[in-house]
């Protein structure tokens, strides 16, 4: 009865549907970038987010027309520079780029419109800030990145498992892994909102590594990992209502839980 | 270009902008040939694969390459990378996803490539493996999984980048008698970068050993009364 009750708020209703959405997508997107070892470029994304929107915000432009190109592009750049192994390291080139988009967000910030709430809103994200818009912007990304999920899986799959022999045979590698950034920079603006730019990351990452300790075929951790995160979501939103706590941390929390489950079932089944 | 032929490369250089890691390059590879590359490291064994494989094209000359390598029906193996050693995905969906070149537009896997994925499993023998998880598979057992991944793509051709690094001798000495059985079996034409020289000599036909500043390219038997091959007698005795 408490249930139903908690979600006869209209901003409970928004939440659990952009939530859930969202973190199906970074999910799924999570396996591959986990995989392919590119899972600090998620952290990366979302502090570049979270300048973009400082600076939307600045500008008096709707937050999320200026920074989904913004990280579209950033994912792209990162992607390019995760592959090409650059002279200065690729996980020194990503923290350099998150800490500068954290640091230039905080002072655009704080020189217009001061270190307020908003700051806090964007850190660690907030349900009662999702509008009706937002909603309806995370439905039609989300179904978008899952439509081409799903159509491009087998193809994702190949560029995940050896890019060499895709490239070798004939496939656009670099087609798939642009696909691969634009989804994940889609994900990671909308799922922003809700977890906040400190936090989105751990939607990306965790169902992954949960699954993957527990499912042997590539498909098993996919649907896996997807399960988790709705199912993680889903409960962080309920406990973070009724324990009025933070529901990005409170999400976080959920998912390290199970994560730590799962790690106790690998090794149950080691030792049998 | 003559129909049997697969790849011809005529004074190709290869090399990486602008400057040359190989030229004066001439080599033909026919259906059911058996070349060994050998060479010193860093001497551009990975540099030519690239150009057999159309990944970077010749800076001078030419290699031809036939029209159904152009559609990527080439059995490509290559070095395995760290990420792979713990993926999670079964044996089954490794071998379908070398289907994957030819499917154009297609977004699923049709019933004949599903039943021809089972079919290159079990001419490797590894069928009773089928549904087991790649990274709990030993170093041969994983060699074997990406060699029937590589027979799905390929129609004439495997290419092979150094196939027995990290296996034990027996599992290397199973590779090569694998990779024979496909060559005069199933007429499959097999190029391999290896440091295993003598069991390169064992099985290649055609050897090429490319040197810091000397070339051979020819038979394994004349290979044997070359400089270079002299030079690898002498190491051995």
């Amino acid at each position: 009865m408490e249930l139903l009750e908690m979600f006869s708020w209209p901003f409970m209703q928004r939440a659990l549907i952009a939530g859930v959405l969202v973190s199906l997508c970074a999910a799924l997107l999570g396996v591959s970038l986990v995989l392919k070892r590119y899972s600090m470029i998620g952290d990366g994304l979302s502090h570049v987010s979270f300048g973009a929107l400082a600076v939307a915000v600045a500008l008096g432009i709707t937050p999320l027309y200026f920074s989904i190109p913004v990280v579209i592009l950033s994912a792209f750049f990162l992607l390019r520079l995760a592959t090409s192994g650059s002279r200065m390291g690729n996980d020194a080139a990503i923290a350099v780029i998150s800490a500068s988009a954290l640091a230039i967000g905080v002072l655009v910030i704080s020189l217009t419109t001061g270190m307020t709430t908003d700051v806090d809103n964007y850190m660690f994200g907030s349900v009662l800030a999702m509008t009706e818009t937002d909603v309806l912007l995370s439905a039609a990304v989300s179904a978008a990145v899952l439509a081409l999920f799903v159509l491009f899986y087998h193809k994702l799959f190949a560029i995940t498992f050896d890019e060499n022999f895709a490239r070798a045979t004939g496939m656009r590698v670099e087609l798939y892994n642009t696909l691969l950034s634009i989804l994940t920079a889609l994900t990671i603006v909308l799922g922003m909102r809700m977890m906040g730019a400190m936090l989105i990351s751990s939607l990306v990452i965790f169902p992954a590594l949960t699954a993957m300790r527990l499912f042997r075929s590539f498909r098993g951790v996919v649907l896996c990992a997807g399960a988790t995160a709705v199912l993680c979501f889903g409960a962080g939103l309920i406990i973070s209502f009724a324990e009025s706590t933070p529901v990005g941390a409170t999400v976080v929390v959920a998912d390290l839980v199970l994560f730590l489950l799962a790690c106790v079932i690998q090794w149950l089944r080691k030792k049998t | 270009m003559e129909t049997n032929e697969l790849i011809v490369c005529r004074d190709a250089a290869l090399g990486y902008e602008g400057r040359a890691v190989l030229s004066g390059l001439n080599l033909s590879v026919s259906a059911g040939d058996y070349l060994c590359v050998v060479g010193d490291n860093g001497s551009g064994k990975s540099t030519l694969m690239k150009g057999l494989l159309g990944l970077i094209s010749p800076m001078e000359g030419s290699i031809d390459r036939a029209a159904e390598l152009k559609n990527g029906a080439v059995g490509y193996l290559p070095q395995q990378t760290r990420a792979q050693k713990d993926f999670p995905a079964t044996v089954y969906e490794v071998v379908l996803s070398g289907f994957l070149n030819r499917r154009g537009f297609r977004f699923f896997y049709t019933a004949a490539q599903k039943t021809a994925a089972l079919q290159a499993i079990g001419k490797l023998g590894i069928l009773e493996l089928k549904d087991r998880c790649y990274r709990d598979l030993s170093g041969g057992q994983q060699q074997r999984v990406l060699l029937a991944r590589a027979l799905c793509a390929a129609g004439r051709l495997l290419i092979l980048d150094e196939p027995i690094t990290g296996l034990d001798p027996a599992a290397a000495q199973d590779l090569y008698k694998t990779l024979r059985y496909l060559n005069e079996k199933e007429g499959m034409a097999v190029v391999m970068v290896t440091h295993d020289l003598r069991s390169a000599l064992e099985n290649a036909r055609m050897v090429l050993h490319i040197g810091k500043k000397s070339w051979f390219y020819g038979t394994a038997e004349d290979y044997l009364r070359s400089p270079e091959g002299r030079r690898f007698r002498k190491e051995e005795q």
